[in-house]
């Protein structure tokens, strides 16, 4: 794999706030096409990290590149090709759906035409014909997550950042929301996915566990499991077991 | 600036569905214009006034009927002896006394000088000095005629006129309402701008505009735009409701007032964002803004001549866009004076505007620490 080819890689990615050091050493290489989940409990530095490779916090040492560009050298460049969606959603509530898909196009720099085309996509993609007229505020949690959804899809990223795409969202939600992303990657969109249910993390493809701002376990889930000798443990035995090795550490 | 256009489509979306601020925004002007319009009286008359007459001659009252007749003095009552004036002023009811002694017509037949005392309420400082210049307006005419009688005199030998020019009528609303334009734009553009920038923080939404594209300047100026019209029609509000409330003329070149406005208001505007890069929460701009204001009204001569400032507070009004802004709305709406003797308040205020726009695009950080 030549590093062009590499949707995401990271080097020794540090972040420390003040004496806490929330992501430590990190190094990690995602091809495109990938649905690569990071998993941890709270606090373990998964939204540091993907704010880090979005350019909203800056890294205290190590690089980030996205698609071989340095996400500290060309912010600008990398905020065309990526997408995010936060915890929070980041959606206008006092816009009604379609202004919101509006104002996102807008922002990432689509034309009147190409806008109205790319919202009739989405709209589609996601099934949110039926809601456009209505408030982002008064739409229910799995609605808010479609919606931020197609907001972040607006310009065609080639990486998603998803950070706990689905927190507060009803299963039911949850299962088509996971179709549509195995949808997206299957179209060469790279996704990189924050979790802490173990049912999602045994929807990616490969997984990077954290503990404590740092990787203890890295590849597929089936490969992780292997990593605790297998026998039948369950992705949730695994990821007690080493991380309690974790903890256990001095 | 092609991001510019949906910022402001966005911030105008969301300006006309919040009723609570666009309440304000519109309420604001009409309630201070009528308070200020109605309440605020600078030419103080009838200060209540006791009177001890203890000559009880046609003399005192002749002189006492002057001082009524200035208009200043209200005569509420009559009192005998001084405690009962001390405590009539410590009372409140009266805010002045007129004391004339029993010997004021005897010392005016003489030719030796008759004393009449006039005992004022010192702790309201503004219609004490009304008190103080009118008994002296009435010794002064007392003097005058006695004097000219005596010498044989016909005509004054030197007569002083005064024109008061621009407000002839000398109306405390002529110049209250031209200045109550800026402090109504100061107040309110501030306010609502320094809400800006944190609103979007506290909803998580800077968060994403962060990952966008968007530059820091498309993103302030798609901010401030919706509202300069904002501004725009407050002040129209203020010199509407002053020329057909309060009869306050609008005599200079109103469209050359409306073009030095936007400058005006683009500071104000730019200057609410600035604060709104400062603090961290909703509440933090809203008394940051709020703390603002106060110098705006004490420091920039809306309501107090700065020539009787110190030099050093005259210098910090000097720092404040709206005393620039004052002296061109009194000078257009009251002098009816031009761009050629207002081109150094201008120069000024578009220095502000501009200044104060980099510094706000400066302060904001396209990161989320």
């Amino acid at each position: 794999m030549t590093p062009a080819a590499l949707a995401v890689q990271t080097r020794h990615l540090t972040r420390r706030f003040g004496a806490i050091t929330a992501v430590r050493d990190l190094t990690l290489d995602i091809a495109q096409g990938e649905v690569f989940g990071l998993l941890g409990p709270n606090g373990s530095g998964k939204t540091t990290t993907i704010r880090m490779l979005c350019g909203l916090l800056e890294p205290s040492a190590g690089t980030a590149a996205i698609a071989g560009v340095e996400v500290t050298e060309a912010p600008d460049q990398i905020k065309e090709r990526i997408g995010y969606m936060s915890q929070r959603f980041g959606l206008y509530e006092d816009l009604t759906v379609a202004e919101n898909l509006d104002f996102y196009g807008g922002i990432y720099g689509l034309e009147r035409a190409g806008r109205r085309g790319r919202i009739a996509e989405v709209v589609a993609f996601l099934g949110l014909d039926r809601r456009l007229g209505q408030l982002a505020g008064t739409l229910s949690g799995g609605w808010k997550q479609r919606l931020a959804l197609a907001c972040a899809l607006m310009h065609r990223p080639a990486v998603l950042f998803l950070d706990e795409p689905t927190a507060g969202v009803d299963p039911a939600a949850r299962r088509g929301f996971w179709r549509t992303i195995h949808a997206l990657a299957r179209e060469g969109t790279t996704i990189i996915v924050t979790t802490h249910y173990m049912d999602e993390a045994e929807q990616c493809g490969r997984l990077a566990m954290m503990s404590q701002g740092h990787l203890i376990a890295l590849g597929t889930p089936a490969e992780v499991v292997a990593q605790v000798g297998g026998g039948g443990r369950s992705l949730e035995d695994a990821f007690v077991i080493l991380q309690e090795r974790d903890e256990r550490r001095p | 600036m092609k991001r510019f256009g949906p910022m402001f489509r966005k911030e105008f979306v969301q300006m006309r569905r919040d009723r609570l601020t666009l309440g304000i925004m519109v309420g604001i002007p009409v309630i201070q214009l009528l308070l200020f319009g109605f309440a605020i009286q600078t030419d103080v008359r009838n200060i209540p006034t006791v009177v001890l007459d203890q000559s009880r001659t046609p003399e005192s009252r002749d002189v006492i009927a002057a001082f009524q007749n200035t208009g200043n003095f209200r005569i509420v009552g009559q009192v005998n002896g001084r405690p009962e004036l001390d405590a009539a002023l410590a009372r409140g009811v009266a805010q002045a006394g007129i004391v004339v002694p029993e010997d004021y017509p005897r010392e005016l037949a003489r030719g030796t000088t008759a004393t009449i005392q006039v005992i004022v309420d010192a702790s309201d400082p503004l219609s004490s000095q009304a008190a103080l210049a009118a008994a002296a307006g009435v010794a002064q005419i007392r003097n005058l005629a006695i004097l000219s009688a005596a010498a044989g005199h016909r005509t004054l030998p030197v007569e002083v006129r005064v024109r008061p020019r621009y407000n002839p009528g000398l109306r405390s609303p002529n110049y209250i309402v031209p200045g109550l334009v800026g402090v109504i734009l100061t107040i309110t553009m501030v306010l609502v701008t320094s809400m800006a920038i944190v609103r979007e923080r506290e909803r998580g939404t800077l968060e994403q505009l962060i990952v966008t594209p968007i530059t820091r300047t498309e993103l302030m100026l798609g901010k401030i735009a919706p509202y300069v019209g904002v501004g725009l029609v407050q002040m129209t509000t203020v010199l509407l409701l002053g020329r057909f409330v309060f009869d306050v003329p609008l005599t200079g070149n109103v469209p050359l007032l409306y073009g030095i406005a936007l400058l005006f208001v683009v500071a104000s505007l730019a200057l609410g964002l600035f604060v709104s890069t400062l603090v961290r929460t909703q509440q933090q701009a809203m008394q940051a803004s709020f703390f603002f204001v106060l110098p705006n009204i004490l420091l920039s001569g809306f309501m107090f001549p700065r020539q009787a400032m110190p030099v050093v507070f005259q210098w910090l009004g000097a720092l404040l866009p709206l005393t620039h802004f004052l002296q061109v709305l009194r000078g257009i709406l009251l002098k009816g004076v031009g761009i050629a003797e207002l081109w150094p308040q201008v120069g000024i205020l578009a220095v502000f505007a501009a200044g104060l726009i980099v510094l706000a695009v400066r302060r904001f950080h396209k990161t989320l620490d």
